[in-house]
């Protein structure tokens, strides 16, 4: 228990990424399921440079994990420049509410 | 015992704590404004992870760009579009199980996989920090076409989220 290795970051690892899906399934406001997408990207850089760190013996994972924080980041613009259309088109962010594609 | 060998457990169950908490917290909170401030928890966190992982120019990145910016966005969502009339909603207790039991059986099944594979064979870790400087190398001559094609996606993704965000005519 005492001594921290690669084993310890995977497992916190994991259990971020399982709490962002579960964040995904259970939000139905749009902005909470966008904040469990950040979650899961979170967990994926944890193990890029806990990976970097302990296996690789070089940095190309911490570059990696730069680029991610860069797709979030633009993701997050995207995404949030939608929901101020879904939001104004329905008065809502429920997503839910957003089924006018449905037969 | 070293300083040094009682000081990294504890900071990283310390980080591990926060940042494995606040994860919980946004899933278990029904209030988006709370989700948007425990998520900067999670981010933190992460961060302090990084320092730990050696990783210390992607920690202070992590904190600029992600707590600094994406989450400042995060909340402006929140606050645009808090006129809703299902800003709180918890969902049902048949939803909140079943999605409950998945992501249990998800988080086992990794467990069992990730414990039984030797990590420690073939491993190289890394033992100091990297320097900035071959960060930047790095990233300016591996990973040019990668970085390269990121510029173009801050490009197109300022430009789209401008028009999708404009007002109506």
């Amino acid at each position: 228990m005492m001594h921290i290795g690669l084993l310890h970051y995977l497992v916190l690892a994991a259990g971020i990424f399982c709490l962002g899906i579960l964040t995904m399934t259970l939000k139905r406001n749009a902005i909470g399921i966008l904040i469990g997408a950040e979650l899961v990207l979170n967990a994926a850089n944890i193990n890029l440079v806990a990976f970097s760190r302990y296996r690789t013996g070089a940095i190309d994972g911490q570059v990696v994990a730069v680029f991610i924080i860069l797709l979030a980041a633009a993701e997050a613009a995207i995404a949030i420049a939608i929901f101020m259309n879904f939001y104004n088109s329905l008065a809502t962010i429920d997503v839910d509410r957003g089924d006018r594609l449905q037969g | 015992m070293t300083v040094a060998e009682w000081l990294e457990p504890l900071m990283f169950y310390l980080f591990a704590g926060v940042t494995f908490l606040s994860a919980l917290g946004i899933v278990l909170t029904g209030n988006i404004v709370r989700a948007a401030i425990y998520l900067l928890g999670t981010l933190g966190g992460a961060a302090g992870l990084y320092f730990l992982l050696l990783a210390n120019l992607l920690a202070a990145v992590q904190l600029i760009v992600y707590a600094g910016g994406t989450l400042i966005l995060i909340v402006f969502g929140v606050m645009l579009t808090s006129r809703s009339p299902w800003m709180k909603f918890s969902p049902g207790r048949g939803e909140a199980a079943a999605a409950s039991i998945v992501a249990v059986v998800l988080f086992a099944a990794i467990v069992k996989v990730l414990t039984t594979v030797d990590w420690k064979a073939g491993a190289r870790p890394i033992e100091q920090a990297a320097t900035v400087r071959q960060f930047g190398s790095l990233l300016l001559q591996e990973y040019l076409v990668p970085f390269e094609a990121a510029s173009i996606l801050l490009l197109v993704v300022m430009i789209g989220a401008a028009y999708l965000a404009r007002p109506e005519k």
